[in-house]
């Protein structure tokens, strides 16, 4: 999101109360349908889909040894069409040993750090959002469900709160734009609710894949906010405040987005 | 690097038929610089040919101002049964190929 269109809404936003309401589950509208129709085709065509190319990238990943301990993703866990179908769906989910959610991203490197024995990816490399992405596009069309184990209720309060808390030098929440203003316009872009629906996407700004960490980093800096670090708690909270937010819409895994 | 084509498996002869191709590539135009002020170097396709058993169908140059993932799509009449070729080349030694069968009735 670029600066001066933050700027330019600021005297239209920040003279109004903080209203906060939350949108009901029949208004819920993923960011597709606010998609030009080019766009829109570019993401239902596998074939014209950029995103697929990462999936192509992820499996062959997926499939191929790694670390000290000799293993591929595939030899744990076997055909990822049948033992990832739906695991993303409920992303950001409960780590029981550490206590706290972890995102898709940071699960896959847990896996590559005590499973395989490898480093773990660096954030938004190449391969980590071709693995997430691949594991994700399993439950492409998979209603979310992430937030029903109750382990998460603490952790989703605090990304609730992050939402709804003005920050930055624009001193505006998401909840700002995402929940009262999502049916305008900021400077020719659709504000839209801010789903997470699709990710990790690729984004035609970007020319490239994306996490949901990188999408909010850039709403972030967009309203001059001091932007979270890469799977800091506050991000994480905030994703899986997304996430249950969207319970029941359905995993768009690999979107195409403006 | 991964590619996608899309070439229909099988076509009535005499027929028009849609070829799609897209290819992962950063496409980097050589003209943006690091935060440091340091040049990028460019680093792009630069050609994409589309053979049929051999025979050239398809050929286009590539520019620093084509997007990354560079996709293409392109019509051809169905003459023959055989194998479409697709290569890309470009800057730093790049080559990338793929292929895909037709069946001409
Ligand atoms: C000044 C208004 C504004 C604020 C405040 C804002 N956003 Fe956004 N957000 C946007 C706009 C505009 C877009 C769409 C940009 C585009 O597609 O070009 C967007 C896109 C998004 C998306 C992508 C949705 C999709 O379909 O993929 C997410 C997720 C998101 N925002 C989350 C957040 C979060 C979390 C916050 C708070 C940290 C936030 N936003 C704050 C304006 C805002
Ligand atoms: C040596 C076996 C092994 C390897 C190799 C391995 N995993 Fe795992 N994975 C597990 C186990 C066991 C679990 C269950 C949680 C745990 O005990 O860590 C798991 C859990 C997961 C989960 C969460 C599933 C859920 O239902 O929440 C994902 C996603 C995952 N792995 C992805 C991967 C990916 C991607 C790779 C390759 C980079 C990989 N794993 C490599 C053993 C492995």
């Amino acid at each position: 999101m670029r600066l001066c269109a933050a700027a330019f809404i600021f005297a239209a936003l920040g003279a109004l109360p903080v209203l906060a309401a939350e949108i009901p589950a029949a208004d819920r509208r993923s960011g597709y349908s606010f998609m030009s129709s080019d766009s829109k085709a570019m993401q239902d065509d596998d074939t014209a889909n950029p995103g697929m190319l990462a999936v192509l990238e992820g499996e062959t990943l997926w499939q191929t040894k790694q670390g000290d301990a000799g293993k591929a993703c595939a030899d744990c866990h076997g055909d990822a069409a049948t033992s990832m179908k739906g695991v993303a769906a409920r992303y950001p989910a409960f780590d029981a040993a550490l206590g706290r959610p972890v995102d898709l991203e940071q699960r896959i490197n847990i896996c590559r750090r005590d499973h395989q024995q490898a480093s773990p990816f660096p954030n938004e490399s190449h391969e980590l959002l071709a693995l997430a992405t691949y594991v994700a596009q399993q439950s492409r069309g998979q209603p979310i469900t992430t937030g029903d184990d109750s382990a998460l209720a603490p952790f989703i309060a605090k990304g609730r709160e992050l939402f709804m808390q003005r920050q930055g030098q624009l001193n505006l929440a998401c909840t700002n734009c995402h929940d009262d203003n999502w049916d305008k316009h900021l400077a020719g872009s659709a504000v839209t609710q801010g789903q997470p629906t699709g990710y990790p996407i690729y984004r035609l700004e970007w020319q490239a894949m994306g996490s949901l960490q990188r999408r909010i980093r850039g709403c972030m800096t967009g309203v001059r906010a001091q932007a979270f670090d890469f799977g800091s708690p506050e991000m994480v909270a905030l994703e899986l405040y997304l996430m249950s937010r969207a319970h029941g819409m359905p995993l768009e895994t690999p979107a195409v987005r403006p | 690097m991964a590619a996608l084509v899309n070439v229909p498996p099988k076509a009535k002869r005499g027929a028009v038929v849609e070829i799609k191709a897209l290819m992962s590539h950063i496409m980097e135009p050589g003209y943006r610089r690091t935060a440091a002020g340091e040049l990028i170097p460019r680093d792009i396709i630069t050609s994409f040919t589309c053979r049929l058993n051999g025979a050239e169908i398809f050929r286009a140059d590539l520019f620093p101002a084509i997007s990354a993932n560079p996709f293409m799509s392109f019509f051809t009449i169905a003459t023959e049964s055989g194998k479409f070729e697709f290569e890309w080349i470009g800057d730093n030694g790049f080559v990338a190929n793929a292929a895909a069968n037709i069946t001409v009735e």
